[in-house]
């Protein structure tokens, strides 16, 4: 009776562990969630979507936002940065988006790589769907 | 790397559209019906957003 009973949670604990994995994936690295579920169009058009929007914030000389602020906007647009997953940390760990914003591209630039995050993010959760069966294909 | 204003608003409403056709829909035509709407929807309404400014301040 026991060894019935564990079977299908072994199954269930494996199964339920992709979702995740691919949601965290999604995260780090555009497009990532779809190349795990073989999603190899979809996956490529969002990563190249991505990485160029925020490339093309970085190179407007856009904001980088650090965790380090105090007003809510500034939080708000860091967590949106947030959302470029690895992205995010190669932009700070080069030091890049750390000049002031003095001009209206520069502005665009900004709001670039706070979009891109948050696009990454709908796609990460997006590819949770797949995983999930939520979405059907 | 310097854009004008509104190829900063066509390159933005680009990859945008392609995103939210990936993720708002299932199928594949559907994908790109939603995010050529997208498309037309972002640049439209900034567009229009542009001219309603522009009469408000003449």
């Amino acid at each position: 009776m026991p060894t019935n009973a564990q079977a299908p949670a072994r199954t269930a604990g494996q199964s339920s562990s992709l979702p995740v994995i691919v949601l965290i994936a999604g995260w780090l690295v555009p497009g990532a969630g779809h190349f795990l579920l073989k999603k190899w169009i979809r996956g490529t058009l969002l990563f190249i979507s991505i990485v160029a929007m925020f490339c093309i914030g970085i190179a407007l000389k856009g904001k980088v936002y650090t965790p380090n602020t105090s007003e809510l906007l500034d939080v708000l647009n860091f967590v949106g940065d947030l959302g470029n997953g690895l992205l995010y940390l190669i932009a700070r760990v080069l030091g890049l988006g750390t000049a002031p914003v003095e001009l209206a591209t520069a502005d665009y630039g900004t709001k670039f790589m706070v979009v891109a995050g948050l696009l990454n993010i709908i796609s990460a959760v997006d590819a949770h769907s797949l995983a999930t069966g939520r979405k059907n294909s | 790397m310097t854009l004008t204003h509104f190829s900063a608003v066509l390159i933005f409403s680009f990859f945008t559209a392609v995103v939210f056709g990936i993720t708002q829909r299932s199928e594949p035509r559907m994908m790109v019906r939603f995010a050529a709407f997208t498309f037309v929807i972002f640049v439209g309404g900034t567009i229009a957003a542009s001219w309603l400014m522009w009469l408000i301040k003449h």
